[in-house]
This record gives C-alpha cells, structure tokens and sequence, in this order.
C-alpha cells in the first residue's frame, strides 16, 4: 500500500494515491481537457447568443462540458474514489452520448443545431464516443496496478 | 496572408504530429528537438494571433463570429505549450503521443479556423 509498484511510479504525496494519469492516462487527460474546452466553451458562446434558438442542444452540450470536467479532475487527482467516480462518469458519458446520438437521428426535428454529441460525435471525429469506452478500460486496468487495496 | 498562415500552420502541425508519433513509435520520449520543433509551431500560431487581431482591427470581419474567431485563435495558440508541458511531466513514449495528439488538434482547430474566417 505504501508504494504503487507498478511502472515504478511513486505518488509523491503525503498519502500515496494510485496515479491516473502516467502512460496512456496522460493522453486520455488532455483529450478530455480538449472536449472540457470544447463543449464548455461552444455552450456558453450559444447559451449567452442563441440560447432560444436550440435550448435542448445547447443545454446538453453544456451537460457533457460538466460531464468532461469531472472526469478531466478525476483522473489528475487520482486514487481510488476518484478512478471510482471517474469510471461511473464515463459509463455516464458513453450512456449520454448512445442516447443523444440516437435521438438526434430519430427526431431530428428537436434539434434545431448540433450538439457535442449529435450523430455519436460525429462533428469531433466521434471522439465523444469512442473516449469513454478507452477511458473505462484505462481505468479498469487502473485497478489492478494499484495494487490489492479495496 | 491569414489564409496562408492557416495553411502553413496546419502543416507544421501534422509534421509535429508525425514526428512525435515516430518517437513514440521508437519508444522514446520528447527530446529537446522536439522542444524546438513545438516552439516552431507555437511560434506560427502567436503569428497567426497577431496577424487575425489585426485584420479584425482593420475592420474585416469573420464570416461566422469575432467572438469564436478569437476564441479559436486563442485556443490554437495555447494547444501545442499545452501538451509541451504534459509531456514534460510524462517521460515515456505517451508523452510523444500526446503531443501527437495536440498537433492533430491543432490541425483541426485550423480548417475550422479556415471557415470561420470564410476563406
């Protein structure tokens, strides 16, 4: 408990937390960091202009805003709670992004404009899709590096 | 000159992307020519800053918005310091991918940038 072995990585704090983000965490951090700026950023430019235009895409955009920021502090804060709630946030996300993506297709009619998460992500390179599923597998595998606490 | 600018840093970008992607490929990370390469291109993006806010003083304006326009300039500008720093704090081969990584972004920031101006 006292050391994580694995990768030889050592939390420097006063407590050792699991690190989250060493190896590939690292890449998953800063696409995270490009959608919390994404989503974020897009929503409150169309929520402070256009809000009436399109309320339900731009309010989902800025959920997903929400959504991407928690998990982007999760896995920079590390340790066992935060992988926890990072992993049900990106089960979330991957749900949210299923959901949303299908109802944009269904009935396009409610969509007046595209959100983050329109047509499974289509508009980002279906990054919004395909991030939680590697996230949760990062985060998983998360688990057993740090070791046989829980 | 934007549009040109535009080109040109999309370019230098994916040749960061590829190169780093090489080093990760080799399983090495960032190395100071590496360093000098994002320099390089974060160089161009300070350039392209400068060159849009003067174009913007001038009276011209962006087809689809000055508010996105400037924000898609900014956000071009801190995306390669970006993953410079991350991948100081990440000595592996993941390192080199992420800053990969960022010169995609950045590429894609640019053809947005490119329409938003409405070139």
């Amino acid at each position: 408990m006292a050391v994580s072995e694995e990768n030889g990585t050592v939390a420097g704090q006063q407590k050792t937390r699991p690190r989250l983000i060493s190896g590939p965490g690292m890449l998953l951090v800063w696409l995270y960091g490009v959608m919390v700026v994404g989503a974020v950023s897009r929503s409150i430019v169309q929520i402070a202009t256009e809000f009436d235009h399109a309320p339900l895409a731009y309010s989902l955009s800025a959920i997903a805003g929400v959504v991407y920021g928690f998990i982007t502090y999760s896995l920079v804060r590390g340790g066992e709670t935060a992988r926890r709630a990072a992993l049900v946030c990106c089960a979330a996300e991957l749900a949210g992004v299923l959901i949303v993506g299908t109802w944009t297709l269904v009935e396009p009619s409610a969509f007046p404009d595209a959100t983050v998460w329109s047509d499974y992500g289509m508009g980002y390179l279906f990054i919004p899709v395909l991030l939680p599923v590697t996230a949760m597998f990062w985060l998983r595998r998360a688990r057993g590096a740090a070791g046989a606490e829980s | 000159m934007l549009d040109a600018l535009t080109v040109a840093t999309s370019v230098a970008a994916l040749a960061l992307a590829a190169w780093c992607g090489f080093a990760a490929y080799r399983d090495q990370p960032t190395k100071d020519w590496h360093f000098i390469g994002m320099a390089v291109v974060s160089l161009l993006a300070l350039v392209q800053l400068i060159v849009g806010i003067v174009q913007l003083v001038r009276g011209e304006k962006p087809e689809q918005g000055t508010t996105i326009f400037v924000g898609y300039l900014l956000g071009a500008l801190a995306c390669i310091p970006a993953v410079g720093f991350m991948s100081l704090a990440e000595r592996t081969r993941w390192g080199s991918v992420t800053v990969a990584a960022g010169g995609v972004v950045l590429a894609v920031l640019e053809v947005r940038l490119y329409d938003i101006w409405g070139g």
